[in-house]
């Protein structure tokens, strides 16, 4: 029983740090009033190039980094059209998913079936030998730390500080707050690039520590399963981290219900993470929640000077 | 477009490939006999009829993503008919028919329902319910509708030939579901042009409390735009599993439900402009292929020029309402 509740937790955490990372990202991003829809194609092009990057060097770190800096590129790209252009954020969205999904399939073309060496576990010390918990929280990978390390860092940021404030302001009215002499455009830039770093941490942990393998289908919709979650968080911090983590647990529950000898088919249990997305959707969309949300009230629609 | 082709180059080159033989073998090599023409229409038609179902979606400002698992439960009902319905004689099709559409509109109408009756974003649920079928789609050819001759592969027995859509000539793969989806350009145009909710759904795009302001139920218009896009989407999937493809496999969406969002947005949300669109997008598919053959690189290389297309669409729109307004006032977007 302890064992398994040990593997429970432990599995939990690593299935629940990805979208971990991709909810705090588009956090940052909606929090300054602009919709990605496009997290999908960031995770696969951070996932691809991470997964290439670290075959190539040998070095997870480099991978990661790579990852990282696909993500923020690719982002990039998506600033230009939306805050530049003025494009619609939802189509501009979209059309990052479908770009990124092609380019990270040409990335990784011939590269299904290579092997790399995953991310070890780095045990903390004393921590990492206590009793019950020990192993299950205390024994993972470097991102695991690095991710509950960014969760409290933006936490702060977000809710206590002036730069989260700032944020709010711009996302709730960026023409008060541009009269309010904020840098309107600028910080958006910002906040959609962190959004792209964080989402291509989390492909890149995919690729290099979760599961060391390239497939086309590594991401398997996490993208979307986050922008519900925050959704559903009403776009506060610890609620989000709390979806991350009950969505880990049923992207893993097709194992574990295998595992104790339960036979289902995989690919109806695979489903489970979609239909709950689904039923939280309906359970917290509805009108009461609205009052309590922090749901920025300029999201998705474009600013630029002159408006 | 230009831009597209321009950027897609950039790509191929800094992959080390031909970029002229590329290109050729993308644009070019596939249109250049009859039937590569009939190949192309083949490939635009699911396009078409599901970005016709999508346009009028967007024109009421719904954001349907879900023509993707419309299709596939089009295809997945209709086909299941098809494989284990007792014989049905030359009613078969008609029934499959009416099983596809009614299942693209069931899919459909769960976003509906989520949406007006709990507000839920249709954009995430519909990506969902995509998600769920296909899931749906690959338990059924592992399991219940596996072949049971077919050496365990992931793969429906071969649908028998009154089970298959008549085929409109002798030399191309072409079936009904051609003419049909021309049929539906037409149709489609004068919905928007001529009928009361083709107007009603105008103005709930433009203005939604104009709408609720005129008495228009935003409620009956959201059901009316998802399940007229899902009985398109259902039928496109139907005519794809009961024409070209002739069985159920895991892979028969091809992402035609995500392109011809791409379709859409090019088309502009018009009818013809979207007939265009669907015949250009139809023509990545087949330069992928083709390329993928010549040269062997992978077709995602499709995914990437579409993606590009609609890029520099969205990008260059602004520019040029720009010029229009011929001043530093945006039209509103």
């Amino acid at each position: 029983m302890v064992e398994m509740l040990d593997v429970l937790l432990f599995t939990t955490l690593r299935a629940g740090t990805p979208l971990l990372l991709i909810v705090l990202g588009i956090l940052i991003t909606e929090r300054a009033g602009v919709l990605n829809l496009g997290q999908e194609g960031l995770v696969i092009m951070g996932a691809a190039c991470a997964f290439v990057a670290t075959s190539t060097s040998g070095s997870v770190w480099i991978g990661t980094l790579t990852g990282v800096a696909a993500g923020t590129l690719t982002a990039l790209a998506f600033a230009i059209l939306v805050l530049a252009l003025r494009a619609n954020q939802v189509a501009a969205g979209l059309a990052l998913t479908i770009i990124g999904t092609g380019l990270a399939a040409m990335i990784g073309d011939g590269m299904s079936g290579v092997s790399i060496v995953g991310m070890e576990a780095l045990p903390i010390p004393f921590l990492g030998s206590l009793p019950l918990v020990g192993h299950a929280l205390f024994s993972h990978d470097a991102l695991v730390y690095v991710s509950l390390l960014l969760l409290v860092v933006i936490w702060r940021v977000m809710d206590h500080s002036r730069l989260g404030l700032t944020l709010t302001a711009i996302g709730h009215n960026p023409g008060a707050a541009h009269q309010l002499g904020l840098a309107v455009l600028p910080i958006r830039l910002m906040a959609i690039l962190a959004g792209g770093a964080l989402a291509g941490l989390a492909g890149a942990y995919l690729a290099v520590a979760y599961t060391p393998l390239w497939s086309e289908g590594i991401s398997a919709g996490r993208g979307w399963i986050a922008l519900a979650l925050v959704v559903f968080a009403s776009w506060r911090v610890f609620r989000a981290m709390f979806g991350a983590y009950l969505f880990g647990l049923m992207s893993i529950l097709n194992l574990l219900l295998q595992g104790v000898g339960l036979n289902i088919s995989p690919n109806l249990l695979g489903m489970l993470p979609y239909v709950a997305t689904i039923l939280a959707l309906l359970l917290f969309s509805n009108a009461r929640h609205r009052n309590t949300t922090m749901a920025p009230r300029a999201l998705g629609q474009p600013w630029s000077h002159g408006d | 477009m230009t831009l597209a082709i321009a950027a897609g180059s950039a790509i191929l080159a800094a992959l080390d490939l031909p970029v002229g033989t590329s290109l050729h073998a993308l644009f070019i090599a596939p249109v250049s006999d009859s039937y590569g023409l009939s190949e192309l229409a083949l490939k635009s038609t699911p396009l078409l009829l599901c970005a016709i179902g999508l346009s009028v979606c967007y024109r009421a400002g719904i954001w349907n993503i879900g023509a993707e698992g419309q299709f596939v439960m089009g295809a997945l009902a209709g086909g299941a008919i098809a494989l284990v319905a007792p014989p049905l004689g030359v009613m078969t099709l008609p029934a499959m028919v009416t099983t596809g559409v009614i299942a693209g509109m069931g899919w459909a109408a769960i976003a509906a329902w989520l949406r007006t009756r709990y507000g839920a974003s249709e954009i995430l649920t519909t990506i969902m319910l995509n998600y769920i079928a296909v899931s749906l789609l690959t338990w059924a050819v592992h399991g219940p509708l596996r072949d049971p001759g077919g050496y365990s592969f992931p793969e429906s027995a071969l649908f028998e030939s009154h089970a298959l859509l008549p085929a409109l000539t002798e030399s191309s793969r072409l079936t009904v579901s051609t003419p049909f989806a021309l049929l539906a350009v037409g149709a489609l145009w004068w919905f928007l042009a001529r009928t009361l909710p083709g107007y009603q759904i105008a103005v709930l795009g433009a203005d939604s409390k104009a709408a609720s302001f005129a008495g228009f139920s935003t409620t009956r218009l959201t059901w009316l735009v998802l399940l007229g896009s899902g009985a398109f989407a259902g039928f496109a999937g139907l005519s794809e599993v009961a024409g070209p493809v002739g069985q159920l496999t895991p892979h028969i969406a091809f992402g035609y439900g995500y392109t011809a969002i791409i379709v859409a947005f090019i088309g502009r949300l018009h009818p013809l402009g979207m007939l265009l669109a669907s015949l250009l997008l139809a023509l990545t598919y087949l330069g992928g292929e083709n390329l993928q053959i010549n040269t062997g690189i992978s077709k995602s290389v499709t995914l990437v020029f579409q993606g590009l297309l609609l890029f520099f669409l969205l990008g260059c729109d602004v520019l040029i309402r720009y010029r229009v307004a011929g001043s530093n006032q945006p039209v509103a977007a």
